[in-house]
């Protein structure tokens, strides 16, 4: 989706904001939304990609607006509406319907103090790499309505391949329950003056990682 | 419920303390539905607050700087590395080591979320997740160094890593002249989280970083 998530390149969002001493968490809030949005997670009922695409659902002026552990309230307080573990009324008067099932947390104390990991994992499936490292491909000039980490700054621009990361699952599928369609995921070399023409210096690049189907041969 | 408590009076203020009252309902909502185990809450933000942190990065940062053999092996394959020092991010999240030197600079960035690698570095900085950065950092990656009070020279390449997928970048910043005499301990005190994102460089014990 063409959403203000989508951050790259965009001019006028003014000064980086530095706080030295930074504290962890601002607000006990920000820990406690922070430790249900990982417990949420490890339910199952949705995977990352799914959950980054509910963030990107939120209107724009929200998005700007919001503080970072807001939206994560938020998305968390509509994904558990979404499947079905909360209803609207309870969110509303923070207790729960009488009769509502009871289940058990999936992450309890004992799980969460195995560490646990919060992304993607690269899979161990074998699947074809459609590139190889040192050649020259484009970004596919493509503009999902849905869920994808392919940014509009690299869409038509020709880039080379720097390293084959593995397998992992593709986000545009992965993200709507559409299957994990597993390819192989790269970084590719884009040069500055590529991305952002003569005013950029002709030494810089940027690296992204792109999935197999974001590229074309170039 | 809450929502109503507080009224319109200190309108900066009002957001946040309704997200507090809001979270307060909704942890409270979950553990009476058996969703949540508030234990597991206080153990993953104690972990945070008190456990993981950039501590983590600049020990592997000084082991790489005086092993070169661990140096190669973070390079080529980071998590192995990484776990070698006790470190894991579990499953996914496959961490990767970037090397500056006199004619590299790397700078991490994720332009479209947060990614950022935590099982090293902790959470991210307020800035860091900012719009400000995540716009700036691909675009005008030069000038968002100089904000940082980082000069990086005309004739070195500035590597932006913008963290698309479940790869997670950490930066091996250059090792600072003058300190060819320090232990491995030592040298962990002076790697910054800022340096192993690649916004600045490591400043020589005495010099103002």
């Amino acid at each position: 989706m063409n959403g203000v998530h989508d951050m790259g390149g965009l001019q006028n969002m003014g000064p980086v904001e530095y706080e030295k001493e930074e504290p962890v968490f601002h607000a006990v809030w920000e820990g406690r939304i922070y430790g249900i949005n990982r417990s949420l997670r490890a339910l199952g009922k949705w995977n990352l990609d799914a959950w980054r695409y509910q963030i990107e659902l939120l209107p724009p002026a929200d998005y700007l607006r919001m503080k970072y552990y807001e939206r994560w309230l938020r998305i968390n307080e509509q994904l558990l509406v979404k499947h079905g573990l909360v209803t609207p009324e309870e969110l509303a008067t923070g207790s729960a319907e009488p009769g509502s099932a009871t289940a058990i947390p999936a992450l309890t104390a004992a799980v969460a103090a195995q560490g646990l990991g919060y992304g993607i994992p690269a899979s161990q499936d074998l699947a074809e790499p459609q590139f190889k490292i040192g050649e020259r491909v484009r970004a596919r000039n493509m503009n999902p309505i849905g869920h994808t980490r392919l940014p509009r700054y690299a869409r038509g621009k020709v880039g080379a391949i720097v390293r084959d990361h593995g397998v992992y699952a593709y986000p545009d599928t992965n993200a709507h329950f559409q299957g994990e369609n597993r390819q192989h995921v790269y970084s590719v070399r884009f040069g500055a003056r590529e991305l952002w023409g003569e005013q950029a210096s002709p030494l810089d690049s940027v690296h992204l990682d792109m999935w197999d189907n974001y590229l074309e041969h170039a | 419920m809450a929502e109503h408590k507080h009224d319109h009076d200190h309108e900066h203020q009002a957001v946040p303390s309704d997200a507090a009252l809001r979270v307060k309902a909704l942890e409270s909502l979950l553990v009476e539905k058996g969703l949540v185990d508030p234990a597991a809450l206080d153990l993953l933000v104690d972990r945070f607050e008190n456990k993981v942190g950039p501590r983590d990065g600049a020990r592997v940062v000084a082991r790489a700087w005086v092993d070169p053999a661990y140096k190669r092996r973070l390079l080529a394959d980071a998590p192995s590395a990484i776990a070698e020092l006790g470190y894991t991010s579990g499953q996914g999240e496959h961490m990767v080591a970037l090397e500056n030197g006199p004619k590299v600079h790397n700078m991490v960035v994720c332009t479209l979320c947060s990614c950022y690698p935590w099982a090293v570095l902790g959470l991210p900085p307020v800035w860091y997740k900012s719009a400000a950065y995540r716009s700036r950092a691909v675009i005008d990656p030069r000038g968002v160094l100089r904000e940082f009070g980082s000069q990086i020279d005309e004739d070195v390449e500035v590597r932006v890593w913008d963290s698309t997928a479940e790869l997670r970048y950490i930066v091996i910043p250059e090792r600072p002249a003058g300190t060819e005499n320090m232990s491995e301990a030592e040298l962990a005190e002076l790697v910054t989280r800022d340096a192993m994102v690649g916004v600045s460089k490591v400043a020589a014990p005495g010099d103002k970083p």
